[in-house]
């Protein structure tokens, strides 16, 4: 597949003197759902604002769709519709005009017909003439989204679209945006949230202290996402893992009183039951057992470790 | 050229001042018409005229020009303050837009808005003196200038200023002095002889002055001096916005 949007060595220092991309380097495939994952203050939305032409780069080039950012802005704004994670709306514009005007700014002509059937997919249809001050939340974000696709873009950003979001409209945003995938159109967002990247994303990228520390499909991150750890504490100290227990993948702790084992939910066998079988036969008594899932942290934290 | 985003901008902008109309126009309505009460015909009336024009008469164009000031800076500076102010600024800066086509948008609308107010302020001094415009293409072309100009001068402000504090600050503590101590209500031969050369200072001196010639063929400097001023005036303005522009200066980081 062609790569839609090429980024090269970017970097982004901002006047503060802050560092909040580093050295970026991401194709981006023309009609993927890409999902950005990083926790608050990774850079996310200081990249996505570089290439939408927000924030000036330091260093680096981006391309969009051969075009570059900055010489062929217009070339590159026009195909790409923004829905910025800050719910920034013009208080006293109405919801058609407000839709119509974004589609405005992006130079197209108007077009009634589409922005109406616009509004009737993003369930605000009935909304069209009240002014943006007196919807909730959910919809001011609709009407968001509504803008970004005013002008057909073939790149739609969307940041942190799920942040105060009901599960219903979550379940819309999906339908949403799964039509667009089918109409070609290339999705890259951003979230907190693993679940929402499993949910929809093809590939899945992680952003931390403004480096990215991995870009991957989604099914071969979720194998990664599917550890789960076994701990078993013991009654008493050990110094050493048992002669018997050396073939199991296991670890010890500090004190002693830990023992772990690492696992994949998904895989053919987990080797619990032989392991436990082992463990029985061993002169280990157990105090307790627990399992714990390795989460987006502990992920975050591997990967920050490994990187550093 | 991106035409269709100039005109919504601009329509965005107009419809803005359509859906205040009535503080848009009563409010320059009615002050101007104190001022005509009051200086015109309370004051005025024992007031001597000024080169053979009655005093009444003699303010007028100072009185527009006063309105065109206060409206053209009020009305682009919020204009940009406003979504910068908002967030939604974030639409326009991302959208296929040269710097050219924002001004044009923004500052097309404002400098629309007071020419507007413009004219119905001088259809209002009509109900109160009586008006003769000797040069009317002249007068046009300095109400044109000057809207375009001080509009531009706004959007500056409204650029620069990050609070509303500082949005209210230059048009109060800046251009209201300079419009009264500019020869709106006295010709500046009036003065003592030290206080006429500070004025010279004035740059709305130049303004009032090749204004009132349009009217009534008398000026405190020469027109030429005028024009000059106003366009050397528009220049700095535009070189200032461009700079901004370029630099990204509060609106980009
Ligand atoms: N305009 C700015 N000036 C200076 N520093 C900034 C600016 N914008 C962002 N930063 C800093 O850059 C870093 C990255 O910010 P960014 O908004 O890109 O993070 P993010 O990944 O989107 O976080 P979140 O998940 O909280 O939205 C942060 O440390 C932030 O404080
Ligand atoms: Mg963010």
């Amino acid at each position: 597949m062609k790569n839609i949007i090429s980024i090269k060595n970017l970097c982004k220092t901002y006047n503060t003197g802050h560092e909040a991309l580093k050295n970026i380097n991401l194709d981006i495939k023309e009609g993927e759902i890409l999902a950005l994952l990083g926790p608050n203050g990774a850079g996310k939305t200081t990249l996505i604002s570089t290439i939408c032409g927000l924030v000036s780069p330091s260093s680096g080039k981006i391309t969009v769709d051969g075009f570059d950012i900055i010489k062929n802005y217009r070339e590159t704004r026009s195909r790409i519709g923004l829905v910025p994670q800050e719910l920034s709306i013009a208080a006293f514009d109405k919801v058609f005009e407000t839709l119509s005007f974004s589609r405005g700014l992006f130079g197209k002509k108007p077009n009634k017909g589409y922005i109406e059937q616009l509004l009737k997919d993003l369930s605000l249809f009935d909304k069209k003439d009240n002014e943006l001050r007196a919807l909730s939340g959910g919809m001011k974000r609709r009407v968001l989204i509504g803008k970004a696709l005013s002008h057909e873009p073939r790149i739609l950003f969307l940041d942190e679209p799920t942040a105060g979001v009901d599960v219903e409209l979550r379940k819309d945003m999906w339908k949403i945006i799964d039509r667009l995938r089918k109409s070609g159109v290339t999705i890259i967002l951003t979230t907190h949230y693993i679940e929402e990247a499993e949910e929809i994303a093809d590939r899945v990228g992680v952003i931390s202290g403004g480096k990215l520390l991995l870009i991957e499909e989604k099914k071969d991150l979720m194998q990664k996402m599917g550890q789960k750890q076994l701990i078993i504490e013991l009654k008493k100290s050990i110094s050493s893992i048992p002669e018997s227990l050396t073939s199991y993948d296991l670890s010890l702790s500090n004190n002693g009183l830990f023992l772990s084992y690492r696992y994949d939910t998904r895989g053919e066998r987990t080797g619990i039951t032989t392991l436990m079988k082992a463990i029985n036969n061993s002169e280990l008594e157990l105090k307790d057992i627990q399992t714990k899932q390795s989460s987006l942290e502990d992920i975050f934290v591997n990967l920050v470790k490994e990187s550093a | 050229m991106n035409i269709q985003a100039v005109k919504v901008i601009y329509q965005h902008e107009m419809m803005r001042t359509w859906n205040t109309i009535f503080q848009s126009i009563a409010s320059p309505v009615l002050s101007t018409s104190l001022y005509f009460i009051v200086f015109g015909s309370a004051i005025g009336s024992r007031m001597q005229s000024i080169d053979g024009v009655p005093y009444g008469s003699f303010i007028v164009p100072g009185l527009v020009m006063l309105t065109l000031l206060t409206q053209s800076i009020a009305n682009a500076s919020f204009g940009i303050f406003f979504p910068k102010f908002s967030g939604t600024i974030y639409e326009v800066m991302s959208a296929p837009l040269s710097h050219f086509e924002i001004l044009l948008g923004y500052v097309g609308a404002a400098a629309t808005k007071s020419f507007i107010i413009g004219g119905i302020i001088l259809a209002t001094s009509g109900f109160f003196v009586d008006l003769q415009i000797l040069h009317p293409v002249w007068m046009i072309s300095f109400l044109i200038l000057t809207c375009i100009s001080f509009s531009l001068f706004g959007f500056i402000i409204g650029l620069w200023a990050d609070n509303f504090e500082k949005l209210q600050l230059i048009p109060l503590l800046v251009i209201t002095p300079l419009v009264f101590l500019g020869g709106s209500f006295y010709s500046v031969d009036m003065l003592p002889a030290f206080w006429q050369k500070v004025t010279l200072f004035n740059p709305v001196v130049y303004l009032i002055s090749g204004f009132r010639w349009s009217f009534f063929g008398i000026s405190d400097v020469s027109v030429g001096m005028s024009l000059a001023m106003i366009l050397l005036f528009l220049a700095i303005c535009l070189a200032i916005v461009a700079w901004m522009f370029k630099t990204g200066y509060r609106l980009k980081s």
